[in-house]
């Protein structure tokens, strides 16, 4: 098939980006849409050109690391799925395809279609993990946990950490991804010792990494390649003011 | 472990606990609009009903309780402003614009929450300005007071009030897009309510949201049927 792509070229952190037009001629309806890049990149290449950057790293859809937000949809037009494992069939022949980075302030692009997002490791390190001694690992079922907790929790922590829920924000939110995180730990026993702890740092800096405020619209949970439902942050609302609760007044 | 004043100083400044406060005075503007409704309906009524209405709303506890009821609503309103306005204000400085725009399926209503929220504003200072502080016209005046059975002294004549206000087309058609505008409002912030108080589910999203557009349906079908009926039918006149 052959295509027209527009492509946010930039060439560090500081320069402005602008589209680009190229045309993918020849590209096979069975290729991965990162394929299709890398086609595109090899003839870029031998052209003596500079490829187009972009994230990616298992291709499998597990490890969160390719990105791209395709004709203003983050992980392109289909649900459930990463970049990577989209796959060409699903564009017409002919078509114009509009690869834009992750947008958002606080994931600012280092170059083309790469963007910066270690405000999220950041947030994980204010609270999304636990406290345990090291040593021998503990029997694997050694606490009960109802079936139903650890659902919600394996639920939650399905999210691969890729940021399309910040991308597809109207208000560059990273709820979704910081509710996920933190109900994933809050829903276990093992996450219940530090759960005030944890709520009220990982807000805290979700808020100074300068992301935006959810306003209930969901674009997050439509463009989730991991499907994370908004219940993580109804729970993330909800343990923050117990949280500050008891913050204050025990 | 941080003291109690920085802990709620955190809170108000977190975006958490903006958008608890933000729903929390919703609510209380969302509790005060069928009793508002409720009330403006007795117009139906005849002019008796409405008029005794009026004057048991101003004597009610000594008249203390209309001022704590105008107080506590203009406490909300005010709170609910400014933090929307602060919320939206960092929501715009944390998007970067893309080249491509789309929407999945954020509903209309809740992308356009700054301006239905604005209009309802510019709506209600001019509703105070006309009603309630009667500028700019003689509701204060002779010619609005009215006998009503049960009292000696003469009251005031919300009746007549009500009836020549809608009688003048401008202020209908304001009147008329604020409450369409409202309607909408109240439709994506009736199902947010729940969602930011943190007890919507996957369970009940589809209910909450349902309820919401009732809840709004109903009020904007109050609403609207009181200058419908006077401006366009000459109920009153
Ligand atoms: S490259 Fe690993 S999820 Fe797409």
């Amino acid at each position: 098939m052959n295509l027209t792509l527009k492509v946010w070229r930039q060439e560090n952190r500081k320069a402005s980006g602008r589209m680009e037009t190229y045309h993918a001629k020849d590209i096979p309806q069975e290729a991965s849409f990162l394929e299709m890049l890398d086609i595109v990149n090899e003839r870029i290449i031998s052209d003596g050109g500079d490829p187009i950057h972009f994230d990616h790293d298992c291709r499998e859809g597990i490890c969160g690391m390719c990105s791209l937000t395709i004709n203003g949809i983050p992980h392109g037009p289909k649900r459930a799925t990463t970049t990577c494992q989209l796959h060409m069939r699903h564009f017409q022949d002919g078509e114009t395809i509009w690869i834009e980075p992750f947008h958002a302030k606080a994931f600012p692009v280092l170059k083309d279609l790469i963007v910066d997002r270690t405000a999220f490791d950041r947030v994980i390190e204010a609270g999304g993990f636990i406290s345990v001694r090291a040593g021998s690992a503990v029997d694997a079922n050694a606490i009960p946990i109802p079936k139903q907790d650890a659902d919600l929790a394996f639920e939650a922590a399905a999210c691969i950490g890729c940021g399309a829920c910040v991308a597809a924000c109207k208000n560059a939110s990273a709820m979704l991804f910081v509710s996920a995180k933190a109900s994933h730990l809050n829903h276990l026993p093992q996450g219940e010792p530090e759960k005030t702890r944890r709520v009220l740092s990982m807000v805290a800096r979700m808020d100074s990494e300068g992301f935006g405020n959810c306003t209930n619209q969901y674009e997050c949970v439509a463009v989730c390649p991991k499907s994370i439902p908004a219940d993580n942050i109804a729970k993330l609302n909800r343990d923050y003011a117990l949280a500050t609760m008891k913050e204050a007044l025990l | 472990m941080k003291s109690f004043t920085r802990t709620i100083g955190s809170f108000w400044n977190s975006s958490i606990g903006k958008k608890i406060l933000v729903a929390l005075t919703g609510i209380a503007l969302l509790l005060f609009l069928p009793a508002h409704l409720a009330g403006n309906l007795l117009v139906f009524a005849g002019p008796d009903a409405l008029n005794e209405y009026g004057v048991w709303l101003h004597e009610l506890g000594h008249g203390t309780a209309i001022w704590f009821a105008r107080l506590g609503l203009l406490s909300a309103f005010i709170i609910h402003l400014i933090l929307t306005v602060q919320l939206t204000a960092a929501n715009r400085a944390a998007r970067t614009d893309y080249a491509y725009p789309s929407t999945v399926q954020a509903s209309r209503s809740s992308r356009s929450m700054m301006w239905s929220g604005l209009t309802i504003l510019a709506f209600i200072i001019y509703h105070l300005l006309h009603f309630t502080l009667r500028v700019g016209n003689d509701y204060d005046g002779e010619s609005y007071q009215t006998t009503l059975p049960g009292h000696q002294e003469k009251v005031h004549n919300v009746y007549k009030m009500m009836i020549d206000g809608f009688s003048w087309t401008p202020a209908s058609i304001f009147y008329l897009i604020a409450v369409t505008l409202l309607c909408s409002h109240l439709s994506h912030g009736f199902a947010s309510v729940f969602q930011t108080l943190g007890v919507r589910s996957s369970k009940t999203s589809a209910l909450s949201g349902k309820l919401g557009w009732a809840y709004a349906i109903i009020i904007w079908l109050g609403f609207v049927s009181i200058p419908i009926a006077i401006w366009i039918f000459g109920y009153g006149s």
